[in-house]
């Protein structure tokens, strides 16, 4: 229903066939093709280099596509500068002007407009409380703390009304706790004013955490666009169920495929059935992915005959609080984690596996995923 | 109890403590001191000192003291009103008599004659005509006869003002100020009064100068700080290239390049451009293009430091918050290069202040600044007094245009210039 509701939204922007080249040899982006739907938070998620921050750039107006055409609200928007564009952006390091108050910095984008004075006061004055830092408004950028500066941006951003805000990393700087509290802020100001968000991050806690869509870059290409937990449950290659929260690899070859599902050789040994996601057929060689907390651990001589049972060796196990992980060996993957919630499997929970233990490990064949090999 | 006990345990460690603190500061500033020491001593035998003999050389007067010390002493007394008693007259001669016999006369004249124009022929003929001492009671009447100008006030009211230890003489004098027969401090009278002028025109040239490397040291500084490191690199050798060579050989370039038969007359001769050569040196315009030359650096280095701490994306910043480029560079780019600004304007203007050598050689007589001057009266005339006091009123401008820059950016940085 609400994703229903999300699809029907007009697109705002449109990347339509974008190239990139610096060099002129290598393309950072390669063939963009991307929607950015009205009133949307969309996250562009990949590791540096991957083109995500260079994709931004050129919808701010920064840098210039080597091929295509960039569209907002159905204007091509190639050859419009930077300052026409009518986008809000937020920097990494803020960019707060040093030599302006907090108040100045905000008023910034409305007198370049040349808003009247009064409209400028009470717009400023509205921006301030939002952020709940009317008492700072003489303050300069070098007096605020991190977070503080980064309310002012992110106010600085959104006071002229834009059709678009840009974050460009912008928590980057903080320490993990503020970090997690203004996701929130930044997620509720995006509900209460219905703007459109294009928000670029490495860290895909952060995308989970607050985006409608997530555009995963990698190489110059969008490997996956989808909701959260599409992207987490049904990546549709290796790089996204990598990327995208946890995740054990077996290396194996397809033996069979039927269906939806497939019959995957171990290299380390075994066979498994596997969900057919991204397979070319028999004999080809796949990645298998499956999630640690989908991963149960049966004692030797369980009664239970799944098609996935597998024998594991206990290399260590690491107590996180809420729960532990497990870190066995299986199949040649010496690094394979099974989260252990407290409580659950009282006579395996934590402490009571021996490194150099042997135990087995099963998983439903339709959360392990045949993907293309790494 | 307990409480008694914690503030007796906090009042004994309090005060080790503190001391320890101290203890531990005072071996960090004392081997700081011996760093600097080897400096501190350098500088103060070669900097402070020179300068503090020289604003004492520009209040200082003792030529008159040493060479008639019974003639100062007798006008001690004197109020000046009248002429002086028989006795001032006889201390006068047998001072003139010691002194003919030492060979000092010419010292004491040459001083005597700053101060009023023709004193020099008074006391050498006198000294020539004086026989011997005159009998008790006739000095005055030998000595007026000898010369008439004893027979004056004016001339005796120079001694005493001349009688020293200290004068204000030749500070005033730098500033075209006397001081009259009744004491007050007058205008110099117009053959006299050039130094206000020359002041003036030094700092009208420094101005001038500054102002050139300002516009032209501005883009230069900006390239630098935007261009990629390699090629800003490439730029930074040719900004430096000046420091490398030696002052006198560019002002010569420069005299090669523009004088008559230089190469840009030429060259706007073949051209056809000119029919007659361009006057472009010794002259007004020779000095401010040498000057810029030579001090261009001094204004781009500040103000690329300055640049290169901006990051570029306050302008992005700018241009995505709706400015157009030169919105964005008047309002969000130059404030954050005003320090540099301000302290390469100022590097400038000190330097230009002093400068001797490029007008010296590249200027004509109406170009000379006020170094030329102090220079002349060092070497040339000898009259130190003079070239001390019109040092002492430049170091002064200096000094005061320094605390005004000072104050300005101390006022900045309270009001917050930090950058993240």
């Amino acid at each position: 229903m609400e994703a229903g509701m999300v699809t029907a939204a007009p697109a705002l922007v449109r990347f339509s066939g974008i190239q990139k080249t610096y060099d002129g040899e290598h393309l950072v982006v390669k063939n963009l093709d991307l929607d950015i739907r009205k009133g949307e938070f969309i996250t562009l998620l990949g590791p540096s280099g991957s083109g995500k921050t260079t994709t931004l750039m050129m919808l701010a107006g920064f840098e210039v596509p080597t091929l295509g055409e960039i569209y907002l609200a159905d204007r091509p928007i190639k050859n419009v500068p930077p300052h026409k564009r009518d986008i809000g952006m937020v920097f990494q390091n803020y960019a707060l002007f040093p030599h302006l108050t907090i108040a100045e910095n905000i008023a910034f984008p409305l007198s370049v407009r040349k808003s009247s004075k009064a409209e400028t006061q009470e717009r400023v004055r509205a921006a301030l409380r939002m952020i709940k830092m009317e008492t700072l408004a003489h303050r300069r950028p070098g007096q605020l703390s991190g977070g503080q500066q980064q309310r002012v941006a992110l106010a600085r951003a959104l006071v002229f009304n834009p059709q678009l805000v840009l974050m460009d990393e912008p928590l980057g700087a903080l320490d993990k706790r503020l970090r997690e509290q203004m996701q929130l802020e930044i997620k509720q100001l995006h509900e209460a004013m219905g703007i459109t968000i294009v928000y670029v991050t490495h860290d895909q806690s952060e995308a989970l955490t607050m985006s409608d869509r997530i555009a995963v870059f990698n190489d110059g290409i969008v490997q996956q666009i989808d909701r959260p937990d599409a992207l987490y449950e049904h990546p549709v290659n290796s790089f996204v169920a990598h990327f995208i929260g946890e995740n054990n690899v077996l290396a194996g070859t397809v033996e069979t495929v039927e269906r939806d599902y497939c019959r995957v050789a171990l290299a380390g040994g075994g066979t498994v059935t596997a969900r057919a996601v991204n397979v070319s057929g028999a004999g080809a060689s796949t990645s298998l992915s499956v999630r640690p907390e989908r991963v149960a651990i049966v004692p030797d001589g369980s009664a239970s005959e799944g098609p996935n049972r597998l024998p594991a060796k206990v290399q260590n196990t690491i107590y996180l609080g809420d729960h532990a992980l497990a870190v066995l060996d299986v199949a040649g993957n010496g690094e394979f984690m099974v989260k252990l919630q407290s409580g659950a499997h009282e006579s395996l929970k934590h402490g009571s596996l021996r490194p150099g233990e042997t135990v087995f490990i099963t998983f439903r064949p339709e959360d392990c995923l045949a993907l293309d090999p790494v | 109890m307990v409480n008694a006990l914690l503030t007796g345990a906090n009042a004994s460690t309090e005060v080790p403590l503190k001391r320890r603190l101290r203890r531990a500061e005072r071996t960090r500033q004392v081997k700081a001191l011996v760093l600097v020491l080897p400096l501190l001593v350098f500088l103060l035998f070669t900097f402070a000192g020179p300068i503090a003999g020289m604003l004492w050389r520009s209040v200082e007067d003792r030529e008159v003291r040493q060479v008639l010390p019974q003639t100062v002493a007798a006008l001690a007394s004197w109020d000046g009103t009248d002429l002086p008693d028989e006795n001032a007259y006889a201390a006068l001669a047998s001072d003139i008599l010691a002194a003919r016999a030492a060979g000092t006369i010419a010292i004491a004249a040459k001083r005597l004659n700053y101060a009023l124009n023709g004193f020099r022929t008074i006391l050498t003929s006198t000294a020539r005509n004086l026989k011997a001492v005159p009998e008790r009671g006739t000095a005055r009447e030998t000595l007026g006869k000898i010369n008439p100008a004893w027979r004056e006030r004016t001339t005796w009211t120079t001694i005493k003002d001349a009688s020293g230890p200290v004068t204000g003489f030749y500070l005033l004098a730098a500033l075209d100020l006397v001081r009259n027969a009744d004491g007050t401090i007058v205008a110099a009278p117009p053959d006299q009064a050039i130094y206000r002028d020359i002041f003036a025109r030094t700092f009208l040239i420094s101005i001038s100068v500054t102002a050139l490397c300002l516009i032209l040291g501005f883009p230069v500084a900006y390239l630098l700080a935007t261009l990629p490191p390699a090629r800003s690199n490439l730029l930074m050798i040719f900004v430096l290239l000046p420091f490398w060579t030696s002052l006198l050989v560019r002002t010569c370039a420069w005299i090669v390049l523009l004088q008559s038969k230089g190469v840009v007359n030429d060259s706007l001769h073949w051209l056809g451009i000119i029919d007659e050569p361009l006057r472009l040196i010794y002259n007004r315009f020779g000095v401010c293009v040498a000057m810029t030359h030579v001090l261009l650096p001094f204004m781009i280095l500040p103000l690329y430091s300055s640049m290169k701490a901006i990051s570029p994306a306050y302008m992005r910043a700018a241009a995505s918050l709706g400015a157009p480029p030169l919105a964005a560079f008047l309002r969000i780019y130059l404030p954050q290069t005003l320090p540099g600004i301000g302290a390469g304007s100022l590097l400038v203007f000190i330097l230009a202040l002093g400068y001797y050598i490029t007008p010296a050689l590249v200027g004509g007589a109406a170009d000379q600044m006020i170094s030329y001057f102090i220079a002349l009266y060092t070497t040339e005339t000898a009259n130190w007094g003079l070239a001390s006091a019109l040092g002492a009123v430049l170091l002064l401008a200096t000094l005061l245009l320094a605390l005004v820059y000072g104050k300005l950016v101390q006022g900045r940085q309270v009001t917050g210039g930090m950058k993240n």
